[in-house]
């Protein structure tokens, strides 16, 4: 029997879609069933609670959480984030729901043995509920208690070298794509990198001193499986400098219409025959491409890699073999100011360890931020604010038509005095000399 | 309930303490045949919705089969994925970034047993646990946020619109129809956990009224020149009001802040760093739906959403309104896109005026952009329009 009456929420059980509400119910029934085998160290009723709170959501239509609250583990300023419900009465399970933040390995491949660990873990000292995963890349552990916190951390480093997230004002739990271990595109090991820039930053990640959150997230491809592109402060994104690889018989077998394009991801409508004029070559945004004597050719000095052809035509085009990773910079959703996409930093460096041009660029950047930045300003703030030039002065890197969509419309420009022969010193007396009142 | 110690001493919490270990690392959970030929893929094929091949140089084979979840897990769901991983993928499993599962296997006769076993689990309700699809052409799994479920900002719930529309545009999932792929996000208030701003739809909660000021509590529990300087429109100034002591009955005076409401834009960035300033309200609060927008660099740059609705009410549970309106968008991109074209390329190519005709959704003032700056840039300067 339900702790609480769910009538709202019930009706969301039905439809095709996996439903939340069945979810949660089989957790809340499972911990009624087994509390006699297991010693919860939280509530056993914690996920009828949080039904009945939800549902109390859905009647008034307002949430019942309440703001914050900083609790976490000795030494640690972020991987937890402290959570109170504001019915407590009511809802005695759910007084203290905090979430836990477990650092995901890079690409969320798992061997079954380690998730049955964490789920044995989760299921004694919290609520069983987790989100796989949250939208920064985390496993999300939903619902404890205070006094579970350093035990989980302890059985989680002690019994699964297992280290927390980020959360706060430090560097976010960095995430990527699932790089070169399954993906013929990916132009570096973009799990790699995560995975050394996640050990270099341990202390950045879990030790909040900067003036708002900051997140890498790794691309290894310009289709940006990942979306670093839109969401992440520094955005690492796959890229080659040489030729795209063409097989011509693979071309051939395309337009003869033996392979299906795209990697047959339009085969639930027919499109009619393939047309390699109109499909390939008519949208490359460069109109860098053509067909000549059956073959295709392109003119690699135009391309600018936007991967249309190479995702139409799996099996003929290959990225090329001098790979490397673009970085960009200042991307992050709409509060405060505004969405802003990442901006072309860095055009191109290696992938290749130990990454010291990478951590160079990055710790640039952080000197400067965390000096200049406002509390609770994001990087591309930070930039909007002081301009891009600055961002270049502070990382050494020399401006490039790249780093423009095109060149300024005011012609506002901001001179330096030692741009400028003679400085800004003036002598009105001299002035006046040529210039009598 | 008698508490057991992990081994944790309360009285030297630097004993035996471990920390900055990071995350395991990836390559100790790669199954055999990833493991093998990483870096050395040549090529993939979706051999049916929800069915990934990718062939290796050494002419290995894996195939992926994709299943859509409700990202919110209980452990004894996520204990009947292990299962499954055990019994057909020799122990590993994956999760993509858009909260589906990737079950692995390395050869093409285990896929039909995986994907019979996958489909024939469902939930106590009736729903698919492990529904097959999210490939190609077509509708992956929504990215989202907690909502109602867990957070403290949320002007909607998350899991529950994310379960009504992908039921409405279920067949979607499991198919390949599209012209392109359509992303489709969800966050639950303006701080976009999710990022949703450069989706093909994003569905995003929002807020509408000025928030309450809990004059008791302002000066108790905020920092007042924290929350005066939190606003971005700067409608927030510190003041002083009288209130009644509950306890004693007597009036007193309290630093407080006062809002100039026609200034506030519902962010909630007050609320952020001053929790005596709440927005959470049921006529208030709902949901912005924006559209064309994308992440992939395929063919032109990523671009932002633009808001294309500006309010549909919380109709719990179901939001009737939500379903309807993501129909008619989807109904109308998939009728009148070319092949390749993601929803925004659509809207663009046909123009917006044309877009708000053929989805009809209504145009209001609400869709005209005023802030700041880049406001301007979206007015239309040039006499080339439709009628």
């Amino acid at each position: 029997m339900p702790k609480h009456e769910t009538p709202l929420l019930d009706q969301l059980e039905s439809g095709p879609w996996p439903s939340f509400v069945s979810d949660l119910k089989r957790q809340a029934e499972s911990r009624t069933q087994k509390q006699n085998d297991i010693e919860y160290q939280i509530p056993v009723d914690v996920v009828d609670d949080l039904l009945g709170l939800l549902e109390l959501s859905y009647v008034e239509k307002e949430v019942h959480w309440k703001h914050g609250g900083i609790v976490g583990v000795f030494g640690y300023g972020g991987g937890v984030i402290g959570r109170y419900c504001d019915q407590p009465q009511k809802f005695p399970g759910v007084a203290h729901f905090h979430t836990v933040r477990v650092n995901q390995p890079a690409g969320k491949f798992y061997k079954t043995d380690f998730l049955r660990q964490l789920a044995d873990l989760w299921d004694f000292r919290g609520s069983g509920v987790t989100n796989m995963h949250g939208s920064t890349g985390d496993i999300i552990l939903l619902g404890t208690t205070t006094p579970q916190l350093e035990e989980i951390f302890f059985e989680l480093t002690h019994n699964m070298n297992q280290d927390l997230g980020g959360s706060g004002s430090n560097l976010r739990t960095p995430e990527s794509c699932l790089g070169e271990s399954r993906c013929e595109w990916s132009c570096y090991d973009a799990q790699e990198l995560c995975y050394q820039l996640t050990m270099e930053y341990q202390d950045e990640l879990h030790r909040p001193a900067f003036p708002y959150k900051f997140k890498f997230k790794f691309d290894g491809c310009p289709n940006g499986c990942v979306a670093s592109i839109a969401r992440s402060d520094l955005s690492f994104i796959g890229t080659w400098r040489d030729d795209i690889r063409i097989d011509q018989e693979a071309v051939a077998a395309y337009v003869g219409g033996e392979i299906q394009p795209n990697g047959g991801a339009h085969a639930g409508k027919d499109w009619g025959p393939f047309d390699i004029q109109k499909e390939v070559i008519d949208l490359c945004p460069t109109k860098c491409m053509w067909m000549e004597g059956g073959k295709l050719k392109i003119n690699d000095r135009e391309c600018t890699r936007c991967m249309h052809c190479l995702n139409v035509m799996p099996r003929a085009l290959r990225i090329g073999n001098d790979r490397g990773l673009s970085i960009l910079a200042g991307a992050k959703a709409p509060i405060l100011d505004g969405a802003q996409m990442g901006s072309l930093l860095l055009p191109f460096v290696k992938g290749e360890e130990p990454y010291d041009a990478i951590k160079e660029v990055i710790e640039n950047i952080w000197d400067w931020w965390m000096e200049e930045g406002k509390n609770r300003e994001r990087l591309g703030e930070t930039m909007k604010r002081q301009g891009f030039q600055k961002l270049l002065e502070v990382t050494g890197i020399p401006a490039d038509p790249r780093h423009v969509e095109h060149p300024r419309f005011t012609p506002y420009i901001f001179w330096k005095e030692e741009e400028v022969p003679g400085g800004f010193e003036r002598d009105i007396a001299d002035y006046r000399s040529r210039h009598p009142k | 309930m008698a508490f057991i110690s992990s081994g944790y001493n309360p009285d030297k919490p630097m004993e035996n303490r471990i920390t900055d270990i990071g995350p395991r690392h990836f390559t100790e959970f790669l199954p055999p045949v990833i493991k093998n030929n990483k870096g050395k893929w040549l090529w993939h094929e979706i051999i049916e919705p929800g069915v990934l091949m990718h062939k290796a140089e050494s002419g290995d084979e894996v195939y992926s089969v994709r299943v859509g979840t409700a990202r919110i897990m209980g452990v004894e769901t996520l204990r009947e994925v292990l299962d499954i991983a055990d019994k057909h993928c020799d122990g590993y499993v994956r999760w993509t970034t858009r909260n589906n599962i990737e079950f692995m296997v390395d050869s093409k006769d285990k896929v039909q047993p995986l994907k019979d076993d996958l489909l024939s689990r469902k939930f106590d309700g009736g729903s698919y646990k492990f529904p097959i699809g999210g490939t190609g052409a077509g509708m992956t799994n929504i990215v989202h946020t907690q909502g109602w479920i867990h957070c403290h900002t949320p002007a909607t719930d998350a899991s529950g619109t994310v379960k009504v529309v992908m039921d409405e545009l279920f067949e979607e999932f499991g198919q390949m129809r599209m012209p392109a792929q359509l992303r489709i996000s969800m966050a639950c208030c303006l701080n976009m956990c999710g990022a949703v701003h450069c989706s093909d739809i994003a569905i995003l909660g929002y807020h509408r009224k000025p928030p309450a000021i809990d004059h008791e509590e302002v000066d108790n529990l905020c920092e007042i020149p924290l929350a005066v300087a939190a606003c971005p429109t700067a409608a927030i100034r510190p003041t002083k009001t009288t209130i009644t002591d509950r306890k004693t009955g007597e009036e007193k005076s309290v630093k407080t802040v006062a809002i100039k409401n026609e200034r506030c834009m519902f962010c909630g960035n007050c609320y952020t760093m001053c929790p005596a300033l709440p927005l959470t309200d049921a006529e208030g609060d709902g949901l912005v739906i924006m559209a064309g927008g994308k992440v992939s660099n395929r063919i032109d740059a990523p671009k932002f959403s633009k808001v294309v609705v500006a309010f549909i009410p919380n109709e719990t549970p179901r939001w009737p309104s939500l379903a309807k309106c993501m129909r008619q968008m989807v109904d109308a991109y998939v009728k009148g896109a070319k092949k390749y074209e993601r929803f925004g390329h659509w809207a663009e190519r046909i123009g917006w005026e044309r877009f708000f005709e053929v989805t009809g959704l209504e145009f209001t003032h609400h869709l005209i952009d005023d802030f700041r700056d880049p406001a301007y840039f979206t007015w239309r300067q040039t006499t080339n329009f439709k009628f």
